[in-house]
């Protein structure tokens, strides 16, 4: 079957251009095993694979750098790998209009530090960011603690060329920041996790790298309470940060311990000197037994005093016990940790189960008392992110792998769930070792949303056949 | 003619008899929107929930009917017109605020809640709707929805899509459905942001959850007078260039603002060939920094002379010269014919040039006044309406113009939608391919063509020959 896979590929595809074959076993997604793997050259190569796989009923799922693939139901069928890093050229830069149209197979490092060399960037610093191509980064709809100033993908993804079910090259969108021509289908790509297209080229808006020698603030909190309070306070100010999370003293720990094992490419001015290099531990003024507000700004001198003085007095007033001033040389070490916050609470501990929870960030406080006496009831270490957007990550950290410890994990899932919909949101699965995601998604059930039909209707609409990793984001059929 | 009676007499016993228009004195006040596009309704209904929008959907798809849902009817691109007759939805009695939450910056609203009351109801709390179309005082949040509205000051704040984060919907079969969260992540595929600017055509969007933004503590708003259009349009690609996004930059060209000032009395400079009215927003002390490198950038572009508005009286009268001018040259022309392209915005200079050419050679004055800043143009064609013969000139210089927006990179329409309009120029940016996509995802709200039909897609590419048979009393008509 594997072989014969393989063989017919080779046979309807421009090989060898089309590379068929490789390392299969990398590109595993929770233990199983693709039949073959293809790695068009071109666009034209991957709508061909498709149109193969529809007319077999095969299953294919893109792939990238393969970072974030295991985000995502475990696969019910895999047939073709769909490599799409051989195509990663920037196909229009205008910086004059700030614009860029790209390869999905790009990396996003590549991408910015292109963009770079105009002194613009795009605001998509995600997580395993040194790797991670731009395909991976759109339909895996991870973001970035930037988002705080430039939003998500949503905001800033004006267009895209993808392949749907049929085999079909398609787009929607444009090059331009202003368009409402059409259907905003590539808006649903976000988050897709490859089930709706193949996505073969991204158009995005650009910006100024006026983030460039952006300052830092760090202030320590005895609990929960004071630090998302002082966190919210500065959301609803005339301030405008470019990041602002707060993190417990779980993940605190873990900044002040660890560094990503990816070697930490930046793209801003300073930074680029230490290209390659790893980024340095926080200093003494992390307070790894606290709640930590973390921020960052930028601007011309009376901008970055105002941000300094408005920041004290904020933490000051919710009885801040420690406050730290981050320049340009200290700021990376905790804002490099932030963007590969997930990586690092996987890299430590091979167990770790990392949830997202979309809620309203008043509801934040409450959504963390729970959850953190469920998890000290089952002696479990919690890793938080906590985004003043609402988006809140929990990285449960067990010890071991054993049964008791997969209980807890499944017991504190069902309530991060239980929150998500008692709280108007939404809560996901990230991440799951293979040993107990299956256990882990029967309990969860992946329960059923009222919207869940129209999904399906969707799905059908772009992939008629099921041919784009079935039942990943969602089970197609009941 | 049965089936009509029939249907009003059960539309009546949902909505009671004063949500019911049949009579064709007052359906013919429904056939017209803010385009230049025509279509008359069969019957007009108000219902005030959505339980009573899902009753008159269900009663519509048992006869056959189709339907259009409206707003305030201020659309640009015939959206919001009953192209093939049918049942007609107006929002406007369900307009109430449904929930204000302050510490989250969020409302829920009813569809047919005013753009601007809803910034007045906030604002009190230091916070506004950030979508602010020219209609912003009589067009409704439900047809921003629709047709994913901007405004002047999307430049910084984004379009409407980017302000919205959960939607309730009535399915074509009636179903209530919600879409996303509050907080604004999606659920599952993001159908929210394609529901946005979907132009009516999945589903009637019956409660929508809106992000407010924190009003900035400081504003300076610029006029820049400059002597040439090339010189002004210069300094808006070299304002981008360098980094500023200014909350907005519209420009005047020169005829345009004398007419306006004829009738507004902004203090636009009489012999100018263009201005750009700038506006920075944010701390004190970044706005003043901002403002010194927009005055430095518009003298090293020739400006004339760079006016800062001294107070939010003066202020308020630069942007009633802006929001008003459709009215004023509306005094100085039989018809006015308001476009809508997007261009990159470095093509800006040779675009303006290409507009003025193609004027002279259909003779016609074309008036620009737009949104610079993101290369979103608003070309005004004045025309006699009621001279058939100039009326259809007047469409073909309008379709040039926009042609060419698409042929230097750039987009059909920026925020006034495609509706019936553009439908037939959706060509030069789709292929077969791609509306045969857009076409199975209509399908998959829209299955039967009842909600909308005859927009967005062009006739061969759509519904084509509507699937339902509307029982048109007065058959659609097209100007």
């Amino acid at each position: 079957m594997t072989n014969d896979i393989a063989a017919r590929l080779e046979s309807i595809t421009n090989a060898p251009h089309d590379f068929i074959g490789g390392d299969i076993q990398s590109y595993a997604i929770d233990g199983m095993v693709p039949s073959a793997v293809a790695r068009p050259v071109s666009p034209e190569g991957a709508a061909e694979i498709i149109r193969f796989a529809a007319k077999d009923k095969l299953a294919v799922i893109p792939t990238g750098a393969r970072t974030k693939l295991s985000i995502g139901a475990r696969p019910t069928r895999y047939d073709i790998a769909l490599d799409m890093r051989a195509l990663n050229q920037i196909a229009h830069y205008d910086p004059a209009d700030l614009t860029v149209s790209v390869d999905a197979g790009m990396p996003v490092a590549g991408l910015n530090a292109a963009l770079y060399e105009q002194k613009q960037f795009l605001p998509l610093l995600v997580p395993y960011y040194s790797q991670g191509t731009l395909g991976g980064a759109i339909a895996s709809g991870i973001d970035s603690p930037l988002r705080q100033a430039y939003g998500t993908a949503r905001d800033f993804l004006l267009g895209a060329e993808f392949i749907d079910g049929t085999g079909a090259l398609v787009k929607s969108g444009g090059r331009v920041v202003k368009n409402v021509a059409g259907y905003d289908l590539h808006k649903l790509l976000i988050g897709s996790l490859g089930t709706l297209g193949v996505i073969t080229r991204l158009n995005f808006r650009t910006f100024p790298a006026s983030i460039d020698g952006s300052r830092g603030f760090v202030a320590s909190f005895s609990t929960h309470e004071a630090a998302l309070a002082a966190r919210d306070k500065i959301a609803a100010s005339s301030l405008t940060p470019l990041t602002l999370d707060v993190i417990n003293p779980g993940a605190a720990k873990i900044f002040a311990e660890r560094t990503p094992a990816t070697p930490e490419l930046t793209v801003f001015a300073r930074e680029r000197q230490r290209d390659a290099e790893s980024l340095p531990l926080p200093g003494e003024w992390l307070h790894a037994r606290e709640w930590q507000l973390c921020t960052a700004f930028a601007g011309v001198s009376e901008v970055v005093s105002r941000y300094v003085r408005d920041l004290t007095r904020v933490a000051e007033q919710f009885g801040a016990t420690a406050i730290a001033i981050l320049d340009d040389t200290t700021r990376p070490s905790i804002w490099g940790r932030l963007r590969e916050a997930l990586p690092l609470f996987r890299e430590g501990n091979s167990f770790a189960t990392i949830f997202k929870l979309s809620i309203l960030p008043t509801h934040h406080a409450k959504a963390i008392t729970i959850l953190q006496s469920v998890a000290h009831a089952a002696h479990l270490l919690l890793a938080l992110v906590a985004r003043a957007s609402g988006t809140l990550y929990i990285a449960m950290l067990p010890k071991d792998a054993t049964e008791s410890s997969a209980e807890a994990i499944s017991l504190l899932a069902l309530e991060v769930f239980s929150l998500g919909r008692s709280l108007d949101g939404r809560a996901s699965l990230l991440f799951a070792p293979s040993a107990i995601k299956p256990a882990l998604e029967s309990t969860l059930n992946f329960r059923p949303h009222s919207d869940l039909t129209l999904m399906r209707r969707v799905k059908s609409a772009f992939d008629p056949a099921n041919v784009l990793a079935p039942d990943r984001l969602f089970r197609e059929s009941l | 003619m049965l089936m009509t009676q029939i249907l009003t007499r059960e539309l009546k016993k949902i909505l009671g008899p004063s949500a019911v228009l049949t009579l064709p004195e007052d359906v013919l006040l429904y056939e017209y929107d803010g385009s230049v596009e025509k279509g008359r309704p069969n019957a007009v209904v108000f219902p005030s929930t959505t339980n009573e929008v899902s009753s008159i959907v269900k009663l519509a798809a048992h006869h056959n009917v189709p339907i259009v849902g409206r707003g305030a009817g201020t659309g640009l691109s015939g959206g919001a017109l009953a192209s093939s007759g049918g049942l007609m939805i107006v929002f406007t009695r369900m307009n109430r605020i449904l929930e204000l939450d302050f510490e989250n910056r969020r409302a829920v609203v009813q569809p047919g809640v005013v753009n601007l009351d809803l910034t007045r109801a906030v604002e009190h709390a230091g916070l506004y709707f950030a979508p602010d179309p020219s209609s912003q005082k009589s067009c409704t949040i439900g047809g921003n929805v629709a047709e994913n509205a901007g405004g002047p000051h999307t430049l910084a704040y984004g379009v409407t899509t980017n302000h919205v984060t959960a939607l309730e919907l009535v399915l074509t079969d009636g179903q209530i459905v919600r879409l996303g969260t509050q907080q604004g992540d999606p659920s599952l595929y993001d159908l929210t942001a394609l529901l946005v600017g979907s132009e009516g055509t999945l589903a009637l969007v019956t409660e929508i959850t809106v992000k407010l933004s924190r009003k900035p503590e400081a504003v300076k708003t610029l006029l820049a007078i400059f002597d040439t259009i090339d010189d002004a349009s210069e300094t808006v690609a070299d304002i981008t260039a360098r980094g500023i996004t200014p909350a907005a930059c519209e420009m005047l060209d020169g005829w345009t603002l004398r007419t306006v000032e004829d009738y507004i009395h902004a203090g636009f400079p009489l012999d100018s060939a263009a201005v750009l009215l700038i506006e920075v927003e944010g701390l004190t002390e970044a706005v003043t920094s901002q403002a010194a490198s927009i005055d430095e950038i518009c003298r090293a572009h020739n400006a004339r002379e760079v006016r800062v508005a001294r107070d939010e009286k003066e202020r308020d009268l630069l942007w009633k010269g802006r929001k008003n001018a459709f009215g004023a040259l509306g005094r100085v022309a039989a018809g006015i014919y308001v476009l809508d392209g997007v261009i990159p915005r470095s093509k800006l200079p040779q675009t303006l040039r290409r507009i003025q050419a193609i004027g002279e050679q259909y003779g016609f004055r074309i008036g620009n006044i737009f949104h610079a800043g993101d290369g979103n143009l608003h070309p005004i064609v004045l025309y006699d309406p009621h001279d058939i013969e100039q009326f259809k000139r007047a469409m073909q210089a309008s379709a040039e113009i926009i042609r060419y927006c698409v042929e230097v990179g750039g987009s059909l329409s920026g925020e006034h939608g495609i509706g019936m309009e553009k439908s037939e120029l959706m060509p030069l940016l789709f292929s077969d391919a791609d509306f045969a996509l857009m076409r199975r995802v209509h399908d998959a709200f829209n299955p039967h063509c009842s909600l909308n039909p005859g927009k967005v897609f062009p006739l061969t590419k759509g519904c084509g020959e509507t699937r339902i048979r509307s029982q048109a009393l007065h058959p659609a008509t097209r100007a």
